[in-house]
């Protein structure tokens, strides 16, 4: 009786999520195999593996999955140290140290495009951006950000997005940690950074392991900023896989050719979270 | 408990009934999908002179910037979703989208005066000789420069110049410690940015898209010729920065009075020559678009038109809203309301006739001219199977224009040769075709 | 230097550190906001001008231009709207994972997570075809049901580990007490976890109001959300910074400070079930 309980109680999710997984999968797998173009309506023969062919001949594929894995990466990184670093920063009370929480989190409330036009427009411009003005008062060379670091122009965007995330759940954390342990550990003579390396950094394996999970989800879909600002060039400099199958899909308007790609990077993020589940899994309360 | 539910279904109910029968009666409603730049946004203003004229018909207003609304409208279009009962189309749709039978011809009978408009608008604006999009702005490119800045380099401008004198001049006046640079041109990858620009510099150098055959010939002497030369311009005399300026950026910076020339859109004219955005505007005078071994699709030509799709539910009124939006009298409207200056150009021959706007606007007979000498069915040296100037109007330019752009960009940006680009993007552009069937 | 003028000495460096630290990460959205005030001309002017005299014209325009109110009104209606339907179907599963857990609970969490990877530009066609078919498009209700399904997974998740961590002993007891299974869950579970629901939900909410693909896609004139409306001030002919930025300002500006006020709530509440 109880576990019928347990499965009436999640059936709606279970259902849901079934019906949004299987509906447009089997959807996309069926157009993966046809030719199917928006602006050649009528022409929908089975093509069998070509529309994977092509998609993963794309002479930017290669780039684009290199892309992809670069840009989750860094912002991991950038996010987590970063996270961690400004996290226990701002765990003493200090003069208006609410006011200075209410700052760093506040990027992650701007919409992703909004984020990438701020960026684009009025900090990286080469001409009348915040940094080139700097560099011109500094007497050098202002520099053409998205022209010349792309990709690293989209990895600054997205983790100046996701530092906020970070810091929330790692401030939230170490609220929680010991403070009698901590000083305990101080009384023995501990520095500042054993405490730092040998009681916080433990306590916060966990969250640590929640933020990566969860950007990892975002980051490999990561589209609005590059959209928005490098268009995924020059060349395929920051194309991801996101992007190209944007390409495909309503560039192109090849519906076929963009199911295979989307296929590909569901694929692609299987394998992503497979590691990563088993890097950080056992950090995780699954 | 019980009754106050009944009470609140009954009340729900009755709400239900109360709009839907308030529906019934309203006015016929039509959404007009259209591209967020100023000519269109004086438009969404004057809508009450529209709905005062016909009474019964109220417009809703969708405004996107240009990508956003291409996705949306194709979406919508070939999917017949109905979402759209007037959309704003380029040059480059109206074609095709006409061959597919997705548009309703124009309704141009009557007083709408269908000879007024300019004869290669109306010809891109065609399949098969009849209308599908009624022009609202159109625009060719052409050469602005500073006045001042070419005159202190000893330095002389006139229409139709050679590529190469044009370098000269941009030697002349780059000054880049004083942040004054040479020549401003398009650097953004896509195929209505910097393709729209390389692609007119290509055709003057003798180059085409395809040959007769649908072959794509981008990395052809012609085109590598026309390419090497303007990265070559555009690195040593351009702003920094270039491979992600478009149209936006450079206008920034021509008002700024930071470039000594900008070729692009005739439609910057009236933004350069506007003293309460740019800090030059004395000081600008135009020219025809340069060439090289031939004037033949040396400057590009593009419309914005407004079409009615297939599955519209309104197609009256919503033929009547694009009579009102794209008459003669509509132009004189937008001159009482904003001035002559301001008034959509490049569709009638009325407009330019008209004394007022000759007076108002100093850039009226470039912009004619360049106008009238594009041919979108005649745009290159060698013959070519496609119709237009800057684009070819099939559906895979979309993409090829797009990748090609990307290369040209990369190689701007250092990141790769002029050759490897050309390249590349020909090797692109021919697995494409292949997709899509043509051989 | 005593111990004590030591330790004060190093809260004034680290506090004027963070505080350093904190104003540059918040520089772009101050300068978005210092920059809806300018007039086109000086949004591009080098060097940027820090002070001058602040108008009011952008916003004037965005009002003019866009029906504010229904853009608003579209994004607050679909995110709470979403947010409140994807807790009520979320609560139960995570609940019952929680208390209940089987051999398959972790593989079943996994692959509800994995849902979320299907990035949205390759099932575009299919689900706007699906919209089309079943008149869901340009609606709220089709955004909100996109929005529920999109956030379902990371909401489950949350609440399931926020769950997981309530101590057991007060269960039993309840139990012990002849508790129902949903007397339990709302005596108990629900009043003990009011702060992990209301910062998952603030999460969702966030997520949902700053969601662009689909807002975009499937949308036209009476469902279209505020990120739609900032595609209509993004890069048209002409200059556009100071538009831009009042509207983006205008768009950002409820979410932030609705943030702002529920920023204890956040730092109190996003465990999922990391702290013990």
């Amino acid at each position: 009786m109880k576990r019928s309980i347990t499965r009436l109680l999640m059936a709606p999710s279970v259902i849901m999520l079934l019906v949004w997984m299987i509906v447009p999968l089997s959807m996309t797998i069926y157009f993966s195999t046809i030719r199917y173009n928006l602006l050649y309506p009528g022409q929908n023969n089975f093509v069998g593996l070509m529309n994977y062919e092509f998609f993963i001949t794309d002479p930017g594929f290669i780039t684009a999955v290199a892309n992809t894995l670069i840009l989750l990466i860094s912002a991991l990184s950038i996010t987590v140290v970063l996270g961690v670093m400004l996290s226990a920063l701002i765990d003493k009370p200090f003069f208006g140290r609410s006011i200075v929480r209410v700052l760093l989190i506040s990027p992650f409330f701007i919409m992703p495009t909004v984020n990438a036009l701020i960026w684009k427009n009025m900090m990286m411009n080469p001409v009348y951006g915040i940094f080139a003005w700097i560099s011109q008062s500094l007497g050098l060379q202002p520099i053409d950000w998205l022209g010349t670091y792309p990709l690293m122009s989209v990895i600054i965007m997205v983790s100046w997005q996701w530092l906020p995330f970070a810091i929330l759940v790692f401030v939230t954390a170490l609220q929680s940690q010991d403070t009698e342990q901590k000083e305990a550990a101080q009384m023995d003579g501990a520095t500042g950074w054993h405490i730092f390396r040998y009681l916080t950094i433990p306590h916060l394996a966990r969250p640590i392991a929640v933020v990566v999970m969860i950007e990892t989800i975002f980051l490999l879909a990561v589209f609005a900023e590059i959209f928005v600002t490098t268009g995924g060039g020059p060349g395929y400099a920051s194309t991801n896989l996101a992007y190209l199958i944007y390409n495909q899909a309503l560039l192109q308007y090849d519906v076929g050719v963009a199911s295979a790609g989307g296929l590909f990077a569901v694929l692609l993020a299987n394998i992503v979270a497979f590691f990563l589940i088993r890097a950080v899994g056992k950090n995780l309360t699954v | 408990m019980k009754s106050l539910s009944k009470n609140t279904v009954a009340c729900a109910i009755s709400l239900a009934t109360a709009i839907t029968t308030a529906n019934a009666f309203a006015d016929t409603q039509i959404t007009v999908a259209t591209v967020n730049n100023g000519h269109m946004i004086e438009m969404q203003k004057l809508t009450p002179d529209f709905e005062k004229a016909n009474p019964g018909i109220k417009v809703k207003w969708v405004t996107l910037e240009e990508s956003v609304l291409r996705q949306n409208v194709t979406q919508d279009i070939a999917n017949k979703s109905g979402l759209y009962d007037v959309m704003t189309i380029g040059m480059y749709e109206a074609p095709i989208w006409g061959q597919r039978g997705w548009l309703q011809p124009i309704d141009a009978s009557g007083d709408y005066d269908e000879k007024d408009i300019l004869p290669s608008i109306r010809s891109g604006l065609s399949y098969d000789g009849t209308l599908y999009g009624a022009p609202f702005y159109g625009e060719s490119s052409m050469i602005m420069y500073r006045k001042d800045l070419v005159k202190n380099a000893g330095m002389e401008i006139h229409d139709h110049d050679s590529w190469d004198h044009i370098r000269d001049v941009a030697k002349a006046v780059n000054d880049p410690s004083k942040g004054i640079y040479g020549i401003c041109l398009r650097g953004k990858a896509g195929w209505g940015d910097n393709m729209a620009l390389v692609t007119t510099i290509a055709n003057s150098f003798g180059g085409r898209w395809f040959d007769e055959n649908w072959k794509p010939e981008i990395n052809s002497p012609e085109w590598k010729k026309a390419v090497s030369f303007y990265v070559d311009l555009l690195s040593k005399y351009g702003p920094p920065g270039s491979s992600s300026n478009s149209f936006n950026e450079n206008l920034a910076l021509f008002n700024e009075g930071k470039c000594g020339m900008w070729i692009d859109a005739t439609i910057a004219a009236s933004f350069v020559t506007d003293p309460k955005q740019s800090k030059v505007a004395d000081q600008v005078a135009f020219a025809q678009a340069p060439q090289e071994v031939t004037q033949k699709g040396s400057n590009w030509l593009w419309a914005w038109a407004l079409a009615v799709p297939v599955a519209t539910k309104h197609e009256a009124a919503a033929q009547k809203f694009i009579r009102w939006a794209t008459s003669k009298d509509y132009v004189k409207l937008v001159a009482k309301d904003a001035g002559w200056a301001s008034v959509p150009t490049g569709t009638r021959e009325s407009t330019y006739q008209n004394p007022a706007f000759q007076k108002a606007a100093v850039f009226a007979n470039a912009e004619l001219a360049a106008i009238k000498s594009a041919d979108p069915k005649d745009s290159t040296l060698k013959p070519s199977p496609y119709v237009g100037v800057q684009f070819a109007s099939i559906p895979e330019f979309q993409a090829i224009g797009t990748t090609t752009g990307q290369m040209i960009s990369g190689a701007l940006a250092g990141a790769m040769t002029v050759e490897q680009a050309l390249d590349n993007a020909q090797k692109a552009a021919e697995r494409q075709m292949r997709q899509a069937g043509y051989y | 230097m005593t111990l004590n003028q030591q330790r004060k000495l190093k809260t004034l460096i680290t506090g004027l550190f963070a505080w350093f630290i904190a104003l540059l990460l918040f520089f772009p959205i101050f300068w978005m906001f210092l920059t809806s005030f300018k007039t086109e001309l000086q949004a591009i002017s080098v060097p940027p001008s820090l002070f001058f005299e602040p108008t009011l014209d952008n916003f004037k325009v965005v009002q003019e231009r866009s029906d504010y109110l229904l853009h608003a009104m579209n994004s607050v209606v679909t995110s709470f709207g979403s947010t409140i339907i994807a807790l009520i179907i979320a609560v139960p599963a995570a609940y019952s994972m929680a208390f209940f857990p089987s051999k398959r609970t972790k593989d079943i969490l996994l692959w509800m997570l994995s849902t979320k990877m299907l990035p949205a530009v390759g099932v575009l066609v299919p689900i706007y075809i699906l919209f089309r078919n079943n008149g869901l498009l340009d609606s709220r209700l089709g955004l909100i049901i996109i929005f529920t399904l999109m956030n379902l997974p990371i909401i489950i998740w949350m609440l399931f580990s926020y769950f997981k961590d309530l101590p057991k002993e007060i269960l039993e007891a309840a139990r012990m007490d002849g508790a129902s299974p949903w007397g339990e869950v709302v005596k108990v579970v629900l009043p003990l976890s009011v702060g992990g629901i209301a910062s998952t939900a603030l999460l969702s909410i966030i997520l949902c109001w700053n969601e662009a693909f689909w807002s975009l896609n499937l949308t036209a004139s009476n469902a279209a959300p505020l990120t739609a409306m900032i595609a209509s001030y993004s890069s048209p002919e002409g200059l556009f910074w100071a538009k831009l930025s009042a509207a983006s300002t205008l768009a950002c500006a409820p979410i932030v400070i609705f943030g702002w006020f529920c920023q204890k709530q956040l730092v109190q509440g996003l465990t999922f079930g990391a702290v013990k």
